[in-house]
């Protein structure tokens, strides 16, 4: 296969990458869009390992077939509620692979400089494609290139620490509390600093030591930063780190001087980045902030709670679910946790049997991955078109009957909109309060992640329905029939 | 302990303190209960239901004062009864501590402890014994009754075989319990329903049970009712003229007044004046629930329902909640329930007055030999203060105009600049960089474009499975691999081989799981 040939091929990738991120713009179309994604990849693959200049081809068939032997494992295996775990582990993989990706170029042109300075002509060095193009670079080329091997190295290993701690928090193997080293940002913005010396030693000639230095210190950068940030911040930081996984890539497609990893690494990285400003967007905080781990400074003294969270048995719940004609319910991680999604959908189910108008009202910031809650419902099997976002449905609350809080706490909290001292002021909630009854399900009478009481749990029209939340349905639903 | 009820003395009461069921419910504290025969006849409850709950039913009220230790009432007991009361013994009823000096001095000469319904403060906590709460609810409820029933026509417009019939038009004065209450009623019996109140806030209440809130357009900084406790406080004299006005102008097109304006310890607020009456049509009626403290219709004779010249109705009784005696005496009871429960919180059967508890301190009015009236404001605050809210402007065409032509203007002005800055940075970096890398550079600022303009578009639900396709794709690392694996050095292979494993499971996985999410998605 010619250059040409796979320069082709690598445009057909690219168009097709973009129509299957394009795709997923409604259900519909995205079935027919992840199609398209897998066939880009096949022919980026295909025409990469048929291309000139690659060797040892039994060996990346080999290493390929066992790759797609986990992934097929593990894409079958797991559980829609550990989705934002599987996802932050992917993510870790692509860093990872950056880092041995921008080391390697380095080691090839160390080779490939001597090889060039000993006088060999490029016939007879029997180079690979990189090695080729390694040969043909001028002194501003390779020191472009060392910036981008530096780039590519340090985003890369952060991505990998970072992501490799995203996953163990959202796997409930690292604890969820924000934890920080003494110094806290300091020692992330000192390694930084290391990091910047390191990377100019390295621009200046010193050798491949350097990089293996910013590999391990911005491992550390990535692992405390992630470290330092709480469990239901992650939304934001697993989109982060798919923006920078893409980055990641991008920088090694410079590295290499191949468009299509650049294409593909500036398209995941943009995604990424919108992904975390719609998420920074609907918890109403500055990336930085959250970045920087904890909840903005307040002023003033946050409003009195006052009140009493009245406590309801599965007999009421279910005679005013009988009396209600429009139901909504709103998930939270809570759900996820107690993996209740499918009583919640045989609760839709039986209440849409009895004629009741029942759906679902999704905060963007619900679960730990955006768009967490569509997919567990989804699996569920609740038909997604009784599953609404935030701003479709906010405003019919004070026509609903019956509002059900399963496992979620902030994202309804009043708190956001009443009290300009709360830490979640601000905040776009879902202000489930006007509905004429509210539910919720809830283990304890703890609060919430930001660790503030929710004003919703005092009001009049609030009952409490104390309890896991799939033993309370489980309950709740021997009632109604 | 014994709790005791007797048959109420006020004429025309109908109420009972004590059901059947809330004896039940009292017996699970470990009480037992006492009631006169007949007590509850006028309500519905026959002496047989109640010794079927396990109350013991006695010949006379004597009886019932002498042995109960808490005896438990409706209406303010008379001076004989309290008369009958002894040190210890606790009375459970509504009192009007502020009106009934006399009284109070008279239990505490007899040593009894009184807890006045009335006085139950208005916190959220104490919501389940705020009778009231129930009693207004009530009295709203049978005021629209009340009015239909002297109404010649229908609440709901209609158009039949027979001509069009024209809804009528409700208007609300107050909207405290008994006031939304009446929307209620009113605007499920399909009637087009105006309600007012002085205090803003309410606004939203009102408008969720389906009335229209007659706004006033007034300069005047409202009122806010968390100073008061959630009641209203009278308006001054410009707002009142205001709003006085503003009933003049809707008074002919109104066909039932519902007026429940109280202010407490206050005559009732005027606000339905002579010449107001005077404007509606005949037929028209007016339901005046404040009769009892001179009325908000001066016209109003308390407790009797006359015909003024111009054929409009005005209904001044003050005894709704008795009208509706079975209802009424379901949820005093209850009332009365909780606030025994209060009162027992080991549920063993003991009473413990405690007087640290807010509520039961606010309500106590006499208590061991002394009078505790009035009581100290509660610890807690309450309701909680609204926050200020600015009414949003509106705006003029002209108005609306400039500040479309100022966006407009703004939205360029930082889209040129970032394009200029955009720009200048580019020419920076391709005034030092190699050709070979602007070359790339294009690429991936183009990509980027495209990125950002093709994620907007992905819906939020897929927010999930676009995650895992990025993922999937990013695993495109492998094309770098494979482009080293080819080297000569042992060390590059290694790398490039765990490369290009670790990025075909995420090629393979990510894939494998979008198509997984993806085909979960499915329409109802």
């Amino acid at each position: 296969m010619g250059v040409g040939i796979q320069s082709a091929a690598y445009i057909a990738a690219s168009v097709l990458f973009i129509l299957s991120l394009g795709g997923l713009k409604n259900q519909e179309s995205a079935k027919r869009a992840i199609y398209y994604g897998i066939v880009g990849m096949a022919l980026a693959v295909i025409a990469t390992v048929f291309g000139p200049g690659v060797q040892n081809i039994a060996l990346i068939l080999v290493a390929i077939a066992a790759g797609s032997f986990a992934g097929v494992y593990i894409a079958g295996k797991v559980q829609m509620t550990d989705m934002p775990q599987l996802v932050a582990a992917l993510h870790s993989f692509v860093g990872l692979a950056a880092v041995f990706i921008g080391l390697n170029a380095d080691i090839m042109l160390g080779s490939v400089t001597a090889l060039r300075d000993s006088g060999v002509n490029l016939a007879e060095a029997d180079l690979t494609g990189f090695g080729e193009r390694l040969w043909a670079k001028d002194a501003v080329e390779i020191a472009i290139l060392k910036v981008e091997v530096f780039l590519g190295i340090f985003i890369g290993a952060v991505t990998f620490t970072g992501s490799v701690i995203a996953f163990g928090k959202l796997a409930g193997k690292v604890s969820g509390s924000p934890k920080q080293l003494p110094g806290g940002h300091m020692l992330n913005a000192a390694a930084l600093a290391i990091c910047v010396i390191l990377g100019i030693m390295y621009f200046n000639g010193a050798g491949i030591w350097t990089m293996v230095l910013v590999t391990i210190i911005a491992g550390f950068i990535g692992w405390h930063l992630i470290m330092g940030i709480g469990g239901a911040d992650m939304p934001v930081v697993v989109s982060m780190l798919n923006s920078y996984s893409g980055w990641a890539a991008a920088a090694i497609g410079f590295t290499l001087g191949n468009d299509l990893l650049i294409v593909t690494g500036a398209l995941v990285g943009s995604s990424g980045a919108i992904l975390s400003y719609i998420m920074c967007k609907a918890m109403n905080r500055k990336f930085v902030s959250v970045i920087l781990g904890g909840f903005g400074g307040t002023s003033g003294p946050q409003m009195q709670v006052e009140g009493e969270q009245i406590a309801i048995d599965a007999d009421g719940v279910a005679s005013a679910l009988d009396d209600a004609d429009s139901i909504v319910i709103i998930p939270g991680y809570g759900m996820a946790v107690a993996q209740a999604q499918q009583s919640v959908s045989e609760l839709t189910k039986r209440l849409r049997a009895k004629g009741k108008t029942v759906r679902f009202a999704i905060h963007p910031v619900a679960g730990r991955l955006p768009g967490h809650m569509n997919v567990l419902l989804a699996e569920a099997r609740v038909p997604y078109d009784i599953v609404l976002e935030m701003d479709e449905i906010n405003d019919d609350f004070p026509t609903t009957d019956v509002a059900i809080v399963i496992g979620s706490n902030d994202i309804v909290n009043p708190a956001a909109q009443d009290d300009p001292n709360s830490p979640i002021a601000g905040m776009p909630v879902l202000e489930v309060w006007k509905a004429k009854q509210v539910f919720v399900s809830k283990r304890g009478q703890g609060t919430g992640y930001s660790g503030i009481e929710n004003p919703l749990f005092f009001k009049e029209n609030t009952r409490m329905f104390y309890g896991d939340a799939k033993k309370s349905l489980d309950e709740l639903l021997t009632k109604i029939d | 302990m014994l709790i005791g009820t007797p048959k109420e003395q006020f004429e025309g009461e109908r109420r009972v303190a004590l059901t059947p069921d809330s004896a039940k419910a009292l017996a699970k504290l470990g009480h037992s209960a006492l009631i006169e025969s007949g007590a509850g006849a006028a309500a519905g409850f026959s002496d047989a239901a109640y010794a079927e709950a396990g109350v013991e039913v006695v010949k006379n009220a004597g009886v019932v004062w002498s042995k109960a230790d808490v005896v438990a009432k409706v209406r303010p007991p008379s001076e004989s009864e309290v008369a009958q009361m002894r040190s210890g013994q606790t009375l459970i009823s509504f009192f009007n501590p502020a009106g009934n000096a006399d009284l109070m001095e008279q239990a505490k000469e007899q040593g009894a402890s009184v807890i006045a319904m009335e006085m139950v403060p208005r916190i959220s906590r104490a919501q389940k014994m705020d009778a009231l709460s129930s009693m207004a609810n009530i009295a709203g409820y049978r005021a629209v009754i009340e009015a239909g029933n002297n109404f010649g026509r229908f609440f709901t417009g209609q158009v039949t075989a027979a001509g069009k019939v024209p809804p009528a038009k409700v208007l609300v004065i107050g909207a405290g319990v008994a006031g939304l209450a009446a929307i209620g009623t009113a605007t499920s019996l399909g009637a087009i329903t105006y309600a007012f109140d002085v205090r803003p806030e309410v606004a939203e209440q009102i408008e969720s049970m389906g009335a229209e809130f007659v706004f006033l357009d007034f300069e005047e900084s409202s009122q806010d009712s968390a100073a008061t406790g959630g009641y209203a406080a009278p308006s001054s004299p410009e707002f009142r003229e205001k709003q006085l006005a503003k009933f003049r102008e809707m008074a002919p097109e109104i066909d039932i007044v519902i007026a429940t304006a109280l202010i407490p310890n206050r005559e009732a607020p005027e606000l339905w004046t002579p010449d107001m009456v005077a404007m509606m049509k005949p037929g028209s009626v007016i339901v005046d629930l404040a009769a009892e403290k001179g009325g908000n219709c001066k016209l109003t004779v308390p407790d009797e329902k006359i015909v003024t010249d111009n054929g409009v109705t005005i209904v001044g009784y003050t005894d709704f909640p008795s009208r509706m005696a079975a209802q009424a005496s379901t949820l005093y009871s209850t009332n009365i329930r909780h606030m025994l429960t209060d009162l027992t919180p080991d549920k063993d059967g003991k009473i413990n007055h405690n007087m640290e508890d807010d509520v039961i301190r606010g309500a106590t009015v006499t208590h061991q030999g002394e009078i505790t009236y009035p009581p100290p404001p509660p610890k807690v605050a309450a309701i909680a203060a609204a926050p200020k809210k600015d009414k949003p402007k509106e705006l003029t065409a002209e108005e609306k105009k400039a500040k479309e032509v100022a966006d407009f203007k703004a939205a360029t002005k930082s889209q040129v600049g970032l394009l200029v800055i955009g720009g200048v940075i580019m020419a920076i970096i391709g005034a030092f960089a190699p050709a070979s890398f602007m070359q790339h550079f294009i690429v991936f600022a183009l990509a980027c474009f495209i990125g950002f303009q093709v994620i907007w578009g992905v819906a939020h639900s897929l927010h999930t499975p676009l995650m895992a396709i990025t993922n999937a794709i990013s695993g495109i690392v492998i094309v770098g691999a494979l482009l080293q694996i080819g080297s000569g050095n042992m060390l590059v292979v290694l790398l490039s081989l765990v490369s290009v494993l670790i990025a075909s499971i995420n090629i393979v996985g990510g894939f494998l799981v979008t198509r997984r999410m993806l085909a979960m998605f499915q329409k109802s």
